[in-house]
């Protein structure tokens, strides 16, 4: 099949572009410094906030690995203009797992519980429910299964871009055969990975609550952080002059079809499907992470979800012109990473002490508990909150970048690569 | 021997064998003024529709505001079944089901919204479905473009762009002559 001769579209980065890989990376380690600096003394502010930016950055990383993987167990055509973006991005977990060490070396001290209430042993001891969930939760087996998820990400990430830039440099069509060969396998081990990962470091925060549909809201924001952030690196790399025959405003489109879709709609439905199972069953160990968040001011940041990550977006994202036209649907997507950092920051802070929820008699105890400050829901913001996050996504960006330093900024020798050129949406 | 009735002319086809052809043909016929015309295509041509200066359709807008109205007539439907209690003109008191499910409130919006969602899912899709026929004036059972046999062509390797006789422009000498100019295989009379 012929392929299209993309050669002359500035495949290389270049300019400023090629700069600010290193320099945001600089300015991440700078800010993930400070955070330390700044949390020395208050270490569960510290710890949160460090869980919380991991979160995100890992959160968006899978994203990517997810499309590519989904791309090629499909065998798109369209996507193989911003495939390679996303490969950048997924790559970065082949050094990720650095940034995890901090939180494992904790663990495996034994100061677990600075960060995650089954890290304290006597707390797991005397409680009947938590004691039997006391294996799953010992600090051994949990860092073993971390180290389990991060060696599959590295592993899946780094090869998939070495399968696809090798692609670069010969043109063979063996490597399409070979990505698409092992993307259902990869696939598989990617939702197993994912959903324990979700549960083990965001679900059990709060020892015994447990959602099935948790790994799956994890899963939809993901989604929502993932394309946002595609749309504005293919963004941002046009403005500064790369790729601009490449990428069109179809690819655009189909990418803010993406984001409004798992995003902002399937999003929204898991999260009300989790909430009304939970708030029909009504059963007091599920029901006290919901009232975690509606009570004091996490009941706002609720309402912040509600409207800033579901309904403002959906009628912004329903119509055509607003994900076509490049004025808005960057805007947009700026927005939606933060709201996908809300949502994070939502899942992680929250916290309510298992003992309060065991003492309290009736909810309303539990609310007059909390607004009078006596139960801690883990609600306030402090500098570290946000060091920690911009300090992770400027690593996370800064690591995007300077993974594609060192390749084409598109497949250009994808045999699909045509396809993807001269494709419409109707 | 019958009688044949006098034929009504339906449009002047032209014949063409590329889909480049039939793109150019559709642009040179817009930028003309000609409104009533259309293309006949074996498979669908990308970016034909632009050519025409075909309008995109406002079927969305219908779609979105059915779902607008799914969605309100839910919620409608279910404050009132369960939680209404007014006086009608002050005189006849109405109540709804006030049914008290495991302790919840007879206004619970977490209840009230798969119902919404369903109804809004359930209006969007049948407008949908019956817009889409409405607006493509289907089902249709005749066409005059079904009848002449030279258009059978139009499913398998011929495209076709026909101008209509009711176009305001339409003048048959001087579009025969326009269409000629447009370099198609054949020209062809449909009759309606």
């Amino acid at each position: 099949m012929k392929v299209a001769d993309i050669n002359n579209d500035h495949l290389r980065l270049s300019g400023i572009a090629k700069k600010a890989g290193p320099a945001l990376a600089g300015v991440g380690a700078a800010f993930l410094g400070l955070s330390a600096a700044l949390g020395s003394g208050e270490w569960t502010t510290f710890w949160k906030s460090y869980l919380f930016a991991w979160m995100v950055a890992v959160g968006i990383a899978l994203g990517a690995m997810f499309f590519v993987l989904l791309q090629h167990m499909t065998r798109s055509g369209w996507s193989i203009s911003v495939r390679r973006l996303a490969e950048a991005i997924a790559k970065n977990l082949k050094w990720m797992w650095v940034l995890f060490l901090p939180i494992l070396i904790m663990v495996l001290k034994g100061e677990g519980d600075l960060l995650y209430q089954w890290g304290n042993a006597q707390l797991m001891e005397h409680d009947h429910l938590l004691h039997k969930k006391a294996t799953y939760l010992s600090p051994t087996f949990w860092s073993a299964r971390a180290v389990f998820y991060l060696v599959v990400w590295a592993v899946v990430a780094s090869l998939y871009f070495k399968w696809s830039t090798a692609q670069d440099a010969d043109g063979d069509v063996k490597w399409t055969h070979k990505m698409q060969k092992w993307a259902p396998i990869c696939m598989i081990l990617y939702a197993f990975t994912q959903s324990y990962a979700a549960i083990d470091w965001m679900m059990t925060l709060q020892p015994k609550w447990f959602s099935t549909m948790f790994p799956v809201y994890f899963w939809s924001a993901t989604m929502a952080g993932f394309f946002a952030s595609i749309i504005l690196l293919a963004r941002y790399l046009q403005k500064t002059g790369h790729v601009q025959k490449s990428i069109t405003t179809e690819h655009y489109h189909d990418l803010g079809k993406w984001l409004f879709g798992l995003g902002v709609v399937f999003w929204a439905y898991i999260a009300f499907s989790q909430y009304m199972l939970i708030w029909y069953a009504n059963l007091p160990v599920e029901t006290g992470w919901y009232i975690t968040r509606q009570l004091g001011g996490w009941a706002s940041i609720s309402l912040l979800l509600l409207f800033g990550h579901f309904l403002v977006p959906f009628l912004l994202l329903i119509t055509r012109w607003t994900k076509r036209w490049r004025c808005t649907l960057p805007v947009i997507a700026a927005w939606m990473v933060l709201m996908f950092f809300v949502d994070i920051y939502w899942l992680v802070f929250p916290v309510i002490p298992e003992t309060a929820i065991a003492e309290a008699s009736s909810y309303n105890e539990l609310a007059n508990l909390v607004s009078s400050g006596e139960v801690s829901v883990g609600y306030g913001f402090t500098l570290v909150n946000f060091t920690c996050v911009i300090g992770m996504f400027a690593l996370l960006c800064g690591g995007t970048l300077i993974n594609l330093r060192s390749c084409n900024l598109v497949a250009s020798a994808d045999p699909r690569l045509d396809e993807a050129l001269h494709f419409e949406n109707a | 021997m019958s009688q044949e009735r006098p034929k009504k002319l339906y449009g002047l086809a032209a014949e063409f064998t590329t889909t480049p052809g039939i793109y150019h043909a559709a642009e040179k016929v817009k930028d003309a003024g000609f409104r009533w015309f259309d293309c006949l295509v074996p498979f669908p041509v990308h970016g034909l529709d632009r050519a025409m200066g075909v309008k995109m359709t406002i079927l969305p807008i219908i779609v979105f505001c059915a779902g607008v109205t799914g969605f309100i007539a839910a919620c409608c439907l279910q404050i009132f079944t369960n939680s209404l209690e007014v006086d009608l003109w002050a005189l006849v008191p109405v109540v709804g089901y006030q049914f008290d499910v495991s302790g919840k409130p007879l206004l619970g919006p977490a209840a009230f919204v798969p119902v919404a969602f369903e109804m809004t899912v359930l209006f969007s899709a049948l407008t949908a479905v019956f817009g889409t026929l409405i607006l493509n004036k289907l089902p249709m059972f005749y066409h005059p473009t079904l009848k002449h046999p030279a258009l059978a062509r139009a499913t398998d390797d011929r495209f076709f762009l026909v101008i209509e006789a009711r176009d305001p422009k339409f003048v048959r000498s001087e579009v025969e002559a326009f269409l000629h100019t447009l370099e198609p295989e054949s020209i062809i009379e449909l009759d309606a």
